[in-house]
């Protein structure tokens, strides 16, 4: 058994130490918010917050988060996710909508570190999420969007 | 027939009744019914010889801005994909598929995958060897243990390479006729100018975000499924088979897709007929089986955008004018053997894979069209736009050829020889907009230039004008799209320029990055890494601009990518006088001398 805090919430859960946080996640959490996309760090869709830091769930091994904080977008909260979410809303962001999770949780981790990001500094957050749709140009957007909510 | 039916109750006029929010009003009287209530009655009166539509002025829906009703769901997890279904004792099944497209299991080993933590069952099926386990990681691992042979003897052990010398020498042989006006031949031989040249596509792949995933759960009643499915019906049917049932006794949940562009919708059933083929050899566990693609099962999975060559020839006359055009095609037909043969392919001619070049667009005498279609074991489908994803490209960049050739402006040269007044619109409109014919803002150290493409694809009608920066290295960003649609009414103004957008990325996508390579019938990517896609930090500022109509609505989902190549060709043309003909792009032909 192997003791996670998820969402603030210890579980202790019933994996080998080597399976991805992403599978933990989803298969024994049921937490399926957060998507598999590549299994390699490509896309990004997995990414959730380790200790506040992005991370790509696919290729953490559960043993690297033993005891750890871990967000995903089921229980990402705070600012600058809701404004996040709500200029995702707004502007909408989503086409069939699988990355869009990834996407608003490297964001997030982005806005806590710069408040006020340019399209380049937008580019270099984002650049590890695909999306297949080609939703690029209404992320920038909708990212400008959530920091001007948040600057208030 | 609803307010006849209504005036006929109420015994009123039909012209003192109106029609709101789904119900027949009377009125001066306030009487008032449902078309339910109504639809009985109405069907059994006559049917009006003409039928006056909404005024525009009075529509309450068309033309206005409303939100996606998903897009909540969508940004806070909760979406519900094939992948997040969890019915209660689901298990997770993966599969091993043949080493080459059509090679059969000669043997295989199980023991290790069985000893696996978690792995229930292994099994053979029609499609190849299936672990199943409790979870996808215990699935996944129980997969990588299987020790297995394929036969290859009657596979497809296709190389690519030599896959396209045999295409460019049948581009040298008479095809079969798509369509001939005048005397391309004659006229070709007469012609003051004679331009020819080649094109090259590869294989594609969907790639859609959310890989492949089907859950089936077997009843005695017969058989759920739950799915991202583009095409009900022949997945239905198709499950039915395999399980020996009637089709109405398998019921099919629709979810949302993680991204299609085409993949879902496959006339072999393909991915939901593994999943059912799973659950009937594992019918004594008792369990539904949620099968999973990994994004390697996917990459190299089949069902491709197939591989096509073009060579065009044109000739223009003393004053410019293109007086005869050749244009040959050899590409795997994606209709064949399946069950829209019958629909799409005539004379063996098969329509997806000259759409866009056996009608094209502009007013050429004397224009000859001809189609090989090869047979291979390579699994082909269509992709967002279909045959338009090579014919736009080919004819749009060879169209700039001649007017190059011809000395004329590009934009002005296809205007004249352009007769539809709806795609001339889009035309004019993008070129309006993106100030063609001024100059581009210069940057230091980079070429810049602009390309303009028009096409005609699911009756819409798109016209992109791309501007680029070209560096010494050769490499490029695109960093302006114009777009100019009519796609008739435009029904929800702001979802036409999403598709428009998604489009022009999806395009800039393949043009930039994507190939499918085979050797010896291996496919020879497998994960993002070597089949890349567009990222962020690619993706141009995109302007979509749209045609006012009354005409009726049109495609969206896929017009907005046929132009979006070779907009971008043309630009890197004004950018740097090459001319790329190949796709993916090679930017090491773009080298400053």
């Amino acid at each position: 058994m192997i003791p996670i805090i998820v969402n603030g919430t210890p579980r202790s859960v019933d994996a080998t130490p080597d399976t991805p946080l992403l599978w933990v996640l989803r298969d024994n959490l049921g937490l399926t918010g957060t998507k598999f996309g590549c299994g390699m760090a490509q896309c990004g869709a997995c990414t959730v917050h380790l200790n506040g830091a992005p991370v790509r769930a696919c290729m953490t091994p559960v043993s690297a988060a033993a005891g750890q904080k871990i967000t995903t977008i089921e229980g990402a909260q705070g600012k600058a996710v809701k404004a996040l979410q709500d200029a995702w809303v707004k502007l909408d962001v989503p086409q069939c909508g699988y990355c869009q999770a990834g996407q608003i949780m490297s964001a997030a981790a982005l806005l806590a570190g710069n408040p006020q990001p340019t399209d380049a500094d937008i580019d270099t957050a984002l650049d590890g999420n695909l999306c297949r749709c080609a939703t690029y140009q209404r992320i920038r957007a909708a990212v400008h969007q959530a920091a001007r909510t948040m600057r208030g | 027939m609803l307010i006849a039916a209504a005036a006929d109750n109420w015994k009123v006029d039909t012209n003192t009744l109106v029609t709101l929010d789904g119900m027949v009003l009377h009125r001066p009287s306030g009487r008032k019914a449902s078309y339910g209530q109504l639809a009985e009655k109405a069907a059994t009166m006559p049917q009006p010889a003409e039928v006056a539509l909404k005024s525009p002025q009075d529509f309450k829906y068309i033309g206005k801005q409303f939100k996606r009703t998903d897009s909540k769901a969508k940004s806070n997890g909760s979406a519900q994909f094939a992948s997040d279904v969890r019915l209660p004792g689901q298990l997770t099944a993966l599969l091993a598929r043949p080493s080459v497209f059509g090679a059969r299991l000669r043997r295989v080993q199980t023991e290790r995958a069985k000893a696996v933590p978690g792995v229930r069952a292994v099994v053979e099926v029609p499609q190849g060897v299936a672990v199943i386990a409790t979870d996808f990681w215990s699935a996944k691992k129980g997969r990588d243990a299987l020790q297995i042979e394929w036969d290859e003897s009657g596979g497809a052990r296709v190389s690519t390479t030599e896959q396209r010398d045999q295409y460019l020498a049948l581009l040298n042989q008479p095809g079969k006729v798509a369509r001939s006006e005048g005397d391309a031949a004659q006229a070709l031989a007469q012609a003051a100018k004679k331009l020819e040249a080649t094109f090259e596509f590869p294989y594609l792949a969907h790639a859609p975000m959310e890989p492949l995933s089907c859950v089936v759960q077997l009843k005695d009643s017969g058989c759920e499924i739950w799915a991202g499915s583009q095409s009900q019906t022949s997945d239905q049917a198709t499950a039915a088979q395999i399980l020996g049932i009637k089709p109405e006794q398998v019921k099919i949940h629709t979810l949302l897709a993680g991204g299609s562009f085409g993949r879902r919708a496959n006339p072999a059933s393909d991915y939901i007929a593994e999943a059912v083929s799973v659950a009937k050899a594992t019918r004594d566990l008792s369990a539904p089986i949620h099968l999973m693609w990994t994004r390697e099962d996917d990459i190299r999975g089949g069902y491709y955008r197939p591989m096509f060559v073009h060579a065009i020839s044109a000739g223009l006359d003393a004053q410019g004018n293109p007086v005869a055009w050749n244009q040959r095609l050899v590409g795997q037909s994606i209709a064949a053997g399946t069950a829209f043969e019958g629909g799409l392919v005539k004379d063996g001619i098969d329509m997806t894979s000259v759409e866009g070049a056996s009608n094209l667009a502009y007013a050429i005498p004397n224009l000859h069209v001809e189609l090989h279609s090869p047979k291979l074991g390579v699994p082909v489908l269509w992709w967002r736009s279909v045959g338009h994803t090579h014919t736009a490209f080919s004819t749009e960049i060879f169209i700039d050829e001649l007017a190059a050739a011809a000395g004329k402006d590009p934009y002005a040269f296809r205007r004249t020889l352009i007769q539809h007044p709806r795609l001339n619109g889009v035309l004019e409109l993008a070129a309006t907009k993106a100030g063609w014919g001024t100059p581009l803002a210069p940057k230091s150290g980079v070429r810049r230039g602009r390309g303009i493409a028009v096409h005609e694809s699911f009756n819409s009608f798109v016209a992109e004008v791309a501007e680029v920066s070209v560096k010494p290295d050769g490499s490029f960003s695109v960093d302006r799209v114009i777009c100019a649609v009519d796609c008739g009414i435009a029904v929800n103004p702001d979802q036409v320029r999403a598709q428009m957008e998604g489009g022009i990325g999806f395009g800039l996508s393949a043009a930039l990055h994507s190939a499918i390579t085979l050797k010896a019938g291996r496919v020879e990517q497998s994960n993002f890494h070597d089949y890349p896609l567009l990222r962020i930090s690619e993706m141009p500022r995109v302007e979509v601009h749209i045609v006012p109509s009354q005409a009726a609505p049109t495609g969206v989902g896929e017009p907005g990518v046929p132009p979006l190549a070779p907009a971008v060709a043309n630009a890197l043309f004004a950018a740097t006088g090459k001319r790329l003909r190949k796709l993916p792009f090679e930017t090491s032909e773009l080298r400053s001398a």
